[in-house]
């Protein structure tokens, strides 16, 4: 199993339900959030192009958060999803360092926090919250080994990108252009 | 003309606008570590080739320095983390791929060596010094038997940590201004220096000063070549690490760096060491002085600086 997140910057608003969502449902503290809309502006009127995306933590394949932890409190559950164990984490911040997305905060509590992809509502068979909320449908979520699933379906019909793939990271949030 | 916005609100603390979570405790630490690497490889290496009688500041008192600088360095670690209750979870586990794993674990271990040897030598340092306990009385006796054992260890151990101080940062791909295996040899080095700087300033002896001082200029000119090496490589790598370069060579870390670092802290000093060995008469503090300095100012700028630097995307 390999869960992955589609997001289709053609449907996006860049609404923030999604921002809000996951703040609500994963009480994250006021003045943070785990995802975050990204408005790409190119090219100057008449010519311009806007390109709305919802970001979050891209679950990367090669983690390198998971990599330089030096307590294992980041690591790699079932399905691909990057997590931290609180109670493990020192709060070195050498993860926050090595995100190339800057997808990992330091909680007020002193632990580093993220998105979980909403593992808990995973296990319960639900979507992830953000999922769940977004009013256009733009984010698509699901297993990418799964060739029937939203997100390989969404992935096999439409041309897609991942951000700075350079990093090596290789990211699972993928991005309908 | 392209763009990017954040348009939820996204203010997180110590991440936007740009990253910002690592303070003055990491350079101190930096610092501090490399400097007590320094001292400890030398005190290692004249112990091994038997010129414990020529050079004495190097081997024994200058090493009393060493579990100061380590624990100060260590506490400074300890105020940076930000779960500090957790602290021990560092020793719960061995995470090989982690630099900082491996930077607690040699700690662990260089730490209470560095104790040690300051021990075996605390009776010639203060005469009347008596260990109130028998055990620690024969337990040194054990130690002082393995001295040259406990030289090999810490000459090696102090490698490892002078390049752990480097490599901490060079872990980091997604900071393109950390992410070269330069910084490795670099900080050790840089450490090295800043270890003989201090030894030179604490030193008496003319003889021991010298020779110090033939091997930190020799030390300054591998710097400075690194240096030049670590600036070739960034302006031949990719975008993000051109734009890192940057940062150095016109951008706003231009002056703090050249000025501090690179002139007053190698160019200068080692100029004046060489001038020294001449024949000129210069109070040794001033070059000792300069190249402390140029190292804390090359950790805080590295650090800082680097958090700046990211991918484009």
């Amino acid at each position: 199993m390999r869960y992955a997140m589609v997001v289709d910057t053609r449907k996006c608003v860049g609404c923030s339900d999604c921002v809000v969502a996951c703040q609500t449902e994963n009480n994250v503290p006021h003045g943070y959030c785990r995802d975050w809309i990204v408005e790409v502006v190119d090219g100057s009127y008449p010519n311009v192009e806007i390109e709305l995306r919802s970001e979050r933590c891209n679950h990367c394949d090669n983690s390198p958060c998971v990599r330089c932890c030096p307590t294992g409190a980041s690591h790699i559950i079932d399905g691909g999803v990057v997590v931290v164990t609180a109670n493990k984490c020192i709060g070195c911040g050498a993860c926050i360092q090595s995100c190339p997305y800057d997808a990992r905060y330091s909680h007020p509590e002193g632990y580093v926090d993220k998105c979980t992809f909403c593992h808990h509502r995973l296990e319960k068979g639900q979507h992830p919250a953000c999922v769940e909320v977004c009013p256009t449908k733009c984010l698509y979520f699901g297993d990418l080994d799964d060739p029937n699933s939203d997100v390989s379906k969404a992935l096999r019909n439409r041309k897609w990108k991942t951000l700075a793939p350079e990093a090596g990271t290789k990211p699972q949030i993928y991005f309908l252009t | 003309m392209k763009e990017e916005l954040f348009i939820s609100g996204r203010d997180i603390p110590f991440i936007d606008p740009y990253l910002n979570i690592w303070h003055w405790q990491i350079p101190v630490y930096l610092f501090l570590g490399g400097l007590a690497a320094g001292i400890m490889f030398f005190a290692g290496l004249f112990t091994i080739i038997g010129k414990e009688k020529e050079m004495e500041t190097t081997v024994k008192w200058a090493t009393f320095l060493v579990p100061v600088a380590l624990v100060l360095g260590l506490f400074a670690l300890f105020l940076d983390l930000k779960h500090q209750l957790y602290f021990w979870r560092l020793y719960t586990t061995v995470r090989l791929e982690s630099p900082m794993s491996w930077g607690a674990w040699t700690l662990m271990f260089i730490t209470p060596l560095s104790f040690i040897w300051v021990a075996t030598y605390i009776k010639e340092a203060i005469p009347n010094w008596k260990w109130k306990i028998s055990l620690v009385e024969n337990l040194e006796v054990i130690a002082t038997k393995y001295r040259i054992h406990m030289a090999w260890a810490m000459m090696m151990l102090a490698i490892v940590l002078g390049v752990y101080t480097g490599i901490l940062l060079s872990a980091f791909n997604a900071r393109p201004l950390w992410n070269t295996s330069i910084l490795g040899p670099l900080f050790l080095v840089s450490g090295l220096s800043t270890g003989l700087a201090t030894i030179m300033w604490m030193s008496k002896s003319h003889y021991e000063r010298s020779v110090l001082s033939k091997i930190d200029i020799a030390l300054i000119g591998v710097e400075l070549f690194l240096i030049t090496h670590l600036f070739m490589g960034f302006l031949a790598s990719s975008a993000v690490q051109i734009e890192a370069a940057q940062l150095f060579l016109g951008g706003e870390f231009t002056a703090s760096f050249w000025v501090f670092v690179v002139i007053l802290g190698l160019i200068f000093p080692a100029t004046l060491e060489i001038l020294e060995l001449r024949g000129y008469k210069i109070p040794v503090w001033i070059p000792a002085f300069l190249i402390l300095l140029g190292g804390l100012a090359f950790r805080f700028i590295m650090v800082e600086a680097g958090q700046i630097t990211r991918f484009l995307y």
